[in-house]
């Protein structure tokens, strides 16, 4: 499906720019079942919404909040809705795989197979993982350090909406043009304007460009908040260990994103202006473009990592009922992880052909990396060690983590030797080593955090069952989808390949699907869970507002917490302080409430992001005059917002008694 | 540990939370600094573009043949004396004389516009001799280095009109100080990018 210049008049193209009938694919049947899907489901869903009357409610509460808890609880929803779009493709491409060999040709048209494994890769890093991580540690930071929220609330907010617009450009691409058919880091000279004249690349470029400007801001947030906005005592060798690692990956977040959009900047100058800074022409160097999009890329897979070491962290010294094992070598490890992710990129493309000395170096500064990620594992096993376990699903996902992430991490090391790299380089080995560590850490870290936070963000826990059934389907589904992925990349088997030759490979790939299908189980296990779960909510209700025994602040308060965290700035002295607290016989406050200073709910970061929304696909489809427009009405309405200068209230202390003697009642009616 | 636990008084020592409101540090100036880091993130990702370009001429000019070194050092001139007016503008803001503040901050934005008219001449001059952005990768990489210096000066300059018009308004209050501290770090880091692409683009360009 390129799309082809048809003949148009001047003012037509004037108008429209690229935009046509054509371009939407009514021929493409696969492609039009999932836009009626979609559409019925989206029609059903704002049906519901107007039915309940619940328009102002979502827009006032929940569009508008400056809550980092809200915020929070919106990005895990992103990252719920883009994970099943990115599983969707998924499941495509691993049941084309199976299917074509020899004569049969699959059921996907090689350029929209092209344009799936493309789109499963942006979509499953950009707008699944990283909402995922970025939602964990905007609920959870400002909790565990005692803060009332983060340090600039409506950037929080403009952050969210920004990444959400550019999760809704590459959703629109799948039913308005085409989405990049270049793979996820969209290579040059491939995705120069010679080789890719189509829209997908502009897509790709704009969506992640928009979203990319929240994740920078956040990042800045988040950073400033850690920093400046800890509670009295709490110096950084007391902080919690997830705050830590949030710490660590909001350094590399600040410190990587700008080389990200940096290195799009310049591919975009390329595609719209004519610029030669990755062309094969007149002095372009595309590997330049491959050297600093890795510069930001590694660094990537740390940020996604880090925070999950930090839930896995406080998992298991709660279900272990001890404090945890190695702190301090705890948080060494996370900061060398930090700066050494910044020496390991040209492990990428060994094959670039740097020389043996480049090659060395960078060899064995991935191989040096193993070192503190090693360290932590074994402070998780000595924390097991002699603890009181419980079994429950957040440690079911992070004893399935420690023994999948191993796994990965070996064959991680094997990549790092360059030699080994040479015969393995874009093989399905390393497809298998990649989703190893990011299935294994990430997804299970994500799920183990979910599992373990809900309680706090809801006042009910998730149900036990269907938590249970949807690990074993996602551990061993990722058994049998990814283990035959090694056994074929070491047999030479290229990635991205859509029809094979070799009959005697075809029950590989069929077990794979089939591994597919089980991890499909898992998620649809995991909504089952979310729902059973509210169905239940009664059952599973607790009013405590620590239900596992947790040890740090954001444990103290209520579930789900008052707008406000909490009613009195609360002064540390422990590591673990929560638990330091319940030691000492911590007494709850009853009275002498004051004042609490809050920042005011605001439409400007939904408005600002709709409007870049809105200029990125001018963009992508070259309509010139909406591009200006909307880039005029986006600066308007940034110099508008900061005219107004009346961005707080107070919580009266009225107001704050009725809650927390609401709250009082709760807890003596728990007691009795 | 123990050092900070002897600070404390007994009560404090024993108490969970603070019973009057706290106000932790206002974090703006240091998010704001974390930005521009970011930016400069951003700089560097160009200036090692131009690094590893800026000898791929294509058979088309090199910097010999184009860079007009006189007019560089009165368009670099223009940008550091707005630096040094900014600088006086902020001890003005320091005395809380308003009108002066605005004066200086006006004296500012006049030879930022000054800066960004001489760059404009010169990149036009360049189009026009058939050494645009397309001619060669070396052209490519100098042109997006020292235009995205000149977006972020012009955006500066949008940036200081609507602060004169806050401060005209409302005076110098809390938040517009605050502003204008975040503006100035801004300005005086344009500054510094730009002795660095002075330097790196222009003078070194001239001498290979």
């Amino acid at each position: 499906m390129t799309i082809e210049p048809t003949e148009r008049s001047p003012l037509m193209q004037a108008i429209f720019g690229r935009l046509s009938w054509d371009v939407i694919p009514f021929h493409e049947p696969i492609l039009l079942a999932t836009f009626v899907g979609a559409a019925l489901l989206g029609v059903f869903v704002l049906v519901q919404i107007t039915r309940a009357k619940a328009w102002g409610w979502l827009w006032r509460d929940w569009f508008c909040t400056i809550d980092h808890k809200k915020i929070g609880v919106m990005y895990m929803v992103l990252g719920i809705v883009m994970l099943i779009r990115g599983f969707a493709d998924a499941i495509m491409m691993r049941l084309h795989q199976a299917l074509a060999f020899g004569d049969s040709m699959g059921y996907l048209p090689p350029h929209h197979y092209d344009q799936i494994f493309t789109a499963h890769g942006v979509i499953m890093i950009f707008f699944v993982a990283m909402p995922f991580v970025t939602g964990l540690m905007n609920y959870v930071v400002p909790l565990q350090i005692g803060a009332r929220d983060v340090a600039f609330p409506f950037l929080n907010n403009f952050s969210f909406w920004m990444t959400a617009a550019g999760a809704a450009l590459v959703m629109v691409s799948l039913f308005v043009g085409e989405f990049s058919t270049t793979g996820w880091l969209a290579y040059p000279p491939l995705s120069g304007i010679a080789y890719s004249p189509g829209v997908g690349v502009d897509y790709y470029i704009w969506s992640l460009q928009i979203a990319g400007v929240g994740t920078l801001l956040s990042g800045v947030n988040l950073l400033a908040t850690i920093i400046k906005m800890r509670a009295p005592g709490m110096t950084l060798m007391k902080m919690p260990i997830f705050t830590w690692t949030a710490l660590c990956t909001n350094v590399l977040i600040v410190a990587a994103f700008p080389v990200l959009t940096g290195v799009l900047g310049l591919l975009s100058l390329d595609r719209y202006v004519g610029t030669h800074f990755f062309t094969n022409d007149f002095g372009g160097n595309a590997m330049m473009y491959v050297n600093l999009i890795w510069i930001w890329g590694h660094p990537e897979v740390y940020i996604l990592i880090l925070p999950l070491f930090g839930v896995f962290s406080e998992v298991v010294s709660t279900f272990s009922g001890k404090r945890l094992f190695g702190y301090a070598s705890m948080v060494y490890a996370t900061v060398v992880i930090t700066i050494l992710s910044y020496l390991v990129w040209l492990h990428h493309f060994f094959t670039m052909g740097s020389g043996a000395s480049v090659n060395s170096f960078f060899g064995i500064t991935t191989m040096i990396i193993s070192i503190p990620t090693g360290a932590k594992m074994f402070n998780w096993l000595f924390t097991m060690y002699r603890g009181r376990i419980r079994f429950e699903v957040p440690m079911l996902w992070t004893m399935g983590f420690m023994f999948t992430f191993v796994i990965g991490g070996m064959t991680g090391v094997l990549l790092a030797v360059p030699p080994a790299d040479f015969v393995l380089h874009n093989s399905l080995f390393l497809i298998a080593h990649f989703h190893n560590v990011i299935i294994g850490g990430v997804i299970f870290g994500v799920f183990a955090g979910i599992n373990y936070w809900f309680p706090k963000v809801a006042g009910f826990k998730l149900d036990d069952f269907w938590g249970r059934v949807s690990f074993w389907f996602w551990q061993i589904g990722f058994l049998f989808a990814f283990m035959p992925l090694y056994v074929l990349g070491l047999m030479g088997v290229t990635r991205r390949v859509s029809h094979f030759e070799d009959m005697s490979l075809q029950p590989f790939f069929v077990v794979a699907a089939f591994g597919a299908v089980l991890i499909g189980f898992g998620i649809l296990a995991f909504l089952i869970q979310l729902y059973v779960s509210f169905k239940r909510r009664e059952a599973l209700r607790d009013d405590s507002g620590d239900p596992w025994g947790g040890r740090t602040l954001e444990w103290s308060t209520s579930s789900p917490p008052p707008a406000y965290n909490f009613a009195f700035t609360p002064r540390v002295h422990e590591l673990d302080s929560w638990h330091d607290m319940k030691a000492r016989g911590y007494e709850r406050p009853r009275d002498g409430y004051v004042d609490i200073h809050m920042p005011s709910n605001t439409s400007a970061g939904i408005i600002l992001a709709g409007i870049s929304a809105v200029l990125g696909f001018a963009l992508i489809w070259h309509i010139w005059w909406l591009a200006g427009l909307s880039f005029v009405a986006l600066i308007g309405t940034a110099i508008g917002h900061t005219f107004n200068y009346d961005r707080d209230f107070h919580i009266h202390a009225n107001e704050v008694t009725d809650i927390e003697d609401t709250r009082t009642r709760q807890l003596s009616a728990l007691r009795s | 540990m123990s050092s900070l636990a002897t600070t404390l008084s007994p009560e404090e020592r024993n108490s969970f939370y603070l019973r009057e409101d706290h106000h932790p540090e206002n974090a703006t100036l240091l998010g704001f600094w974390l930005y521009l880091m970011s930016d400069c993130l951003l700089f560097a990702v160009l200036f090692a573009a131009y690094g590893v370009l800026g000898g791929s001429y294509a058979a088309g000019p090199g910097p010999k043949d184009l860079f007009d070194l006189p007019l560089v050092a009165v368009n670099t001139s223009m940008l550091l004396l707005s630096s040094i007016t900014y600088g006086f503008a902020m001890l003005e803001m320091a005395r809380k004389r308003q009108t002066a503040t605005l004066v200086w901050l006006g004296i500012t934005g006049l030879f930022g516009i000054a800066f960004i008219a001489l760059e404009l001449y010169e990149f036009h001059h360049l189009i026009h001799e058939g050494a645009g952005p397309q001619r060669s990768a070396f052209l490519s990489a100098f042109f997006t280095l020292v235009g995205t210096h000149g977006l972020h000066v012009t955006f500066g300059i949008v940036w200081l009109v609507v602060l004169m018009a806050q401060v005209h308004r409302r005076g110098l209050t809390v938040p517009n100080m605050r502003r204008l501290a975040c503006l100035s770090l801004f300005w005086h880091f344009l500054d510094v990018v730009w002795i660095g692409v002075f330097t790196f683009v222009y003078l070194m360009g001239v001498l290979r």
